[in-house]
């Protein structure tokens, strides 16, 4: 009976942490951290979008806003999680795809009132990578058709004028 | 009965329509120029269509409608309107087809947004745009601050045609007393204060952590959208994005000098600087923003959302000057007005929108020197209900010079101030039909039609077309201020129902 007691303790104690490392790890949107703010507030969220823009380095820390598609939200981490995260994205590359866990503030008092996140892990699910760019063929043949046209617009002023 | 008008009259329109068209095209060499710089192929293709489609269209109506005879009152204000929508379908073109916009109707929305200096943007994925595009969205909030019309009056209008659209801009004021003069002045102190910015925010870009090279791109960005009260970013999270107080505090200076009277700026700048402290329109803004800061402080101290005092200010001052004065930047998030703000610092921010910054100026709204004879003529009313009927009351006012308030002076600036109150609720009206609550479609029927940019979150590209299409028409009115929008829609009439 006592080992039976156990068991069933040993399940339930297992079942709470695997659906405490589930809910962890299951990332927030960004559009429910914005809209219920203030029941997020000084909780630790797990956050996990493309870094975008610059790396901003300040000093020991650095600042990252990282973007999930819906919004992007400003990340205060340390400079040594900072100078792993190779690229942000811009037209020409997809930033690194990133997670943090850390305390949501609705309005941080140590940065002005911002809506932030202050790191306290961040791991990088996927490295971003450069986006080439393509002749697109369409619009080259349309610059090249309108040329004419304005050769053309130009002819028939020259002719009237004539 | 009216008269329908002639095919001179269409002639003048075409001629001097195609003038502002062409004129229009050369500023976009710019985005052509920094497309090749940056390397981004398709995009300068974007601007290469663009420019080559306007050139074609200038050239057909400046040919086809040739013509020597002088723009009179009402084809001038015309031409203005006309103008006014012609750059919007045009300036669309290359950010319908980067790909960004979901719909050439969004692609209008922003361009109007951009050449009326709103700010409000339906832009998809905004932080994977090419700088091209950006530089464009910018370009356009710059060009349309100083308005179309100076584009074409520093460059290809001249004598009285010039005078008359340049009135039909909405700039009442003549700074020097040649239009042409006036309008390179307006561009002269608009070039300086963006070389001295751009280097200010690179600087501070780059103290904050940015490459030297976007901390420069954004700088003469945040400088042309606070300047000319815009307020578009290159980033999808507006000013948020920098997380800098440095940033704040010197963007706040911009778009306060961006407010201020083209006319104010002459006088600073050729040494009368007590004008400042005398004019009725810099006294009202002061008042101005004292109290509808009052009355947002007030509404957010009621939550107790910002704790701190200094919080408190850094984020309601920045939201309330930014509406203020018709810019438009937010670091706060468009829901948290919505989720964490209350209705009575929405009032606040609302009202601040509503006023708008100083006549001849580059920001919408009321406008203080209205605000401020209508104030005055106020005070005098009930002065002369107040003293003896033998009593002589005279109001005077100091706008670079001192006036004398008039009946058809309060008159005018009453009507503008109706109309403009007319076209805030119009805005909400439709807001509220599309199921929106009333205070939320105040706000930002208020934001478009006072060209602010300042939104609660139902500008979005899901959004009903018919309320982009509002917003479009109120950010055009509001940025003509109604007189050219009625000659224009006076001229359809004529045209359709005239003999």
């Amino acid at each position: 009976m006592k080992n039976l007691k156990a068991f069933g303790l040993g399940i339930l104690a297992c079942a709470f942490f695997f659906s405490a490392c589930l809910a962890y790890a299951q990332p927030i949107r960004s559009g429910e951290l914005i809209d219920k703010a203030s029941a997020y507030d000084g909780q630790t969220v797990t956050y996990a979008g493309e870094v975008i823009g610059d790396i901003m380095l300040r000093g020991d820390y650095a600042w990252v806003n990282i973007n999930d598609a819906d919004n992007a939200i400003g990340v205060w981490l340390p400079r040594a999680a900072a100078v792993r995260i190779i690229r942000g994205g811009t037209y020409k590359s997809k930033g690194d795809w990133i997670e943090v866990s850390g305390v949501f503030r609705r309005a941080c008092p140590q940065h002005g009132g911002d809506l932030d996140i202050h790191a306290e892990a961040v791991r990088i699910i996927a490295p971003g990578k450069p986006l080439g760019e393509r002749l697109d063929v369409n619009k080259r043949n349309m610059a090249i058709t309108l040329v004419v046209c304005i050769c053309l617009v130009l002819i028939s002023r020259r002719l009237k004028t004539a | 009965m009216i008269l329908r008008p002639g095919l001179d009259d269409l002639k003048n329109i075409g001629y001097y329509l195609g003038k502002i068209i062409l004129g229009l095209g050369l500023t976009m060499v710019v985005p052509i120029a920094a497309g090749l710089v940056f390397n981004e192929i398709n995009p300068t293709l974007d601007f290469l269509i663009t420019l080559e489609i306007t050139l074609i269209c200038g050239l057909i109506l400046t040919r086809f409608c040739f013509t020597e005879t002088e723009l009179d009152w009402k084809q001038g204000m015309i031409v203005v309107s006309l103008s006014w929508l012609v750059a919007t379908l045009l300036g669309a073109i290359p950010l319908y087809l980067s790909g960004h916009w979901k719909s050439y109707l969004d692609a209008c929305f922003e361009a109007m947004s951009g050449f009326a200096t709103t700010g409000l943007s339906l832009a998809q994925d905004l932080d994977h745009l090419s700088l091209t595009h950006n530089l464009w969205r910018h370009l356009i909030m710059f060009i349309g601050g100083q308005g179309i019309v100076i584009v074409g009056l520093s460059f290809l209008v001249k004598g009285s045609s010039a005078f008359r659209m340049y009135v039909g801009e909405a700039r009442d004021e003549k700074i020097l007393p040649n239009v042409m003069h006036t309008s390179r002045f307006i561009w002269l102190v608009s070039i300086v204060y963006l070389l001295i910015s751009t280097v200010t925010l690179g600087i501070v870009g780059i103290a904050s952590g940015m490459r030297p090279l976007n901390a420069f791109f954004h700088g003469a960005c945040l400088f042309m959208a606070a300047f000319d009260t815009g307020g578009f970013t290159p980033n999808s999270q507006s000013a948020l994005y920098y997380h800098s107080a440095p940033m704040e505090i010197i963007t706040v200076v911009i778009m306060i000098l961006g407010a201020l009277n083209f006319r104010l700026h002459y006088h600073v700048w050729t040494g009368n600087r007590k004008e400042i402290f005398r004019n009725i329109e810099t006294r009202s803004l002061f008042l101005a923003v004292l109290v509808t800061f009052f009355i947002t402080a007030v509404g957010l101290r009621a939550i107790n959302i910002y704790p701190d005092a200094l919080m408190l200010f850094r984020k309601g001052f920045f939201q309330l000057i930014s509406g203020h004065t018709g810019t438009g930047y937010q670091t706060i998030y468009a829901r948290q007005f919505v989720t964490e703000w209350n209705d009575l610092a929405l009032v606040g921010v609302i009202c601040a929108m509503a006023l708008g910054g100083a006549v001849c100026s580059t920001t919408g709204a009321i406008k203080m020197l209205r605000i401020g004879v209508i104030f005055k003529a106020l005070l005098e009313d009930i002065k002369r209900i107040i003293l003896p009927e033998r009593a002589i009351v005279v109001k005077r006012f100091h706008h670079i010079k001192d006036l004398f308030i008039e009946d058809k002076m309060a008159r005018s600036a009453l009507l503008i101030t109706l109309a403009y109150l007319l076209l805030y609720g119009a805005g909400a009206l439709v807001g509220m039909y599309f199921g929106y609550p009333f205070l939320l479609s105040l706000f930002e029927s208020t934001s478009a039609a006072a060209n602010v940019g300042l939104s609660c979150g139902i500008t979005q590209a899901s959004m009903p077309a018919t309320l982009k299409v509002t917003y479009i028409i109120q950010m055009w009115a509001g940025r003509l201020e109604f007189m050219s929008v009625f000659t224009l829609i006076g001229f359809f009439v004529a045209l359709a129902r005239g003999r």
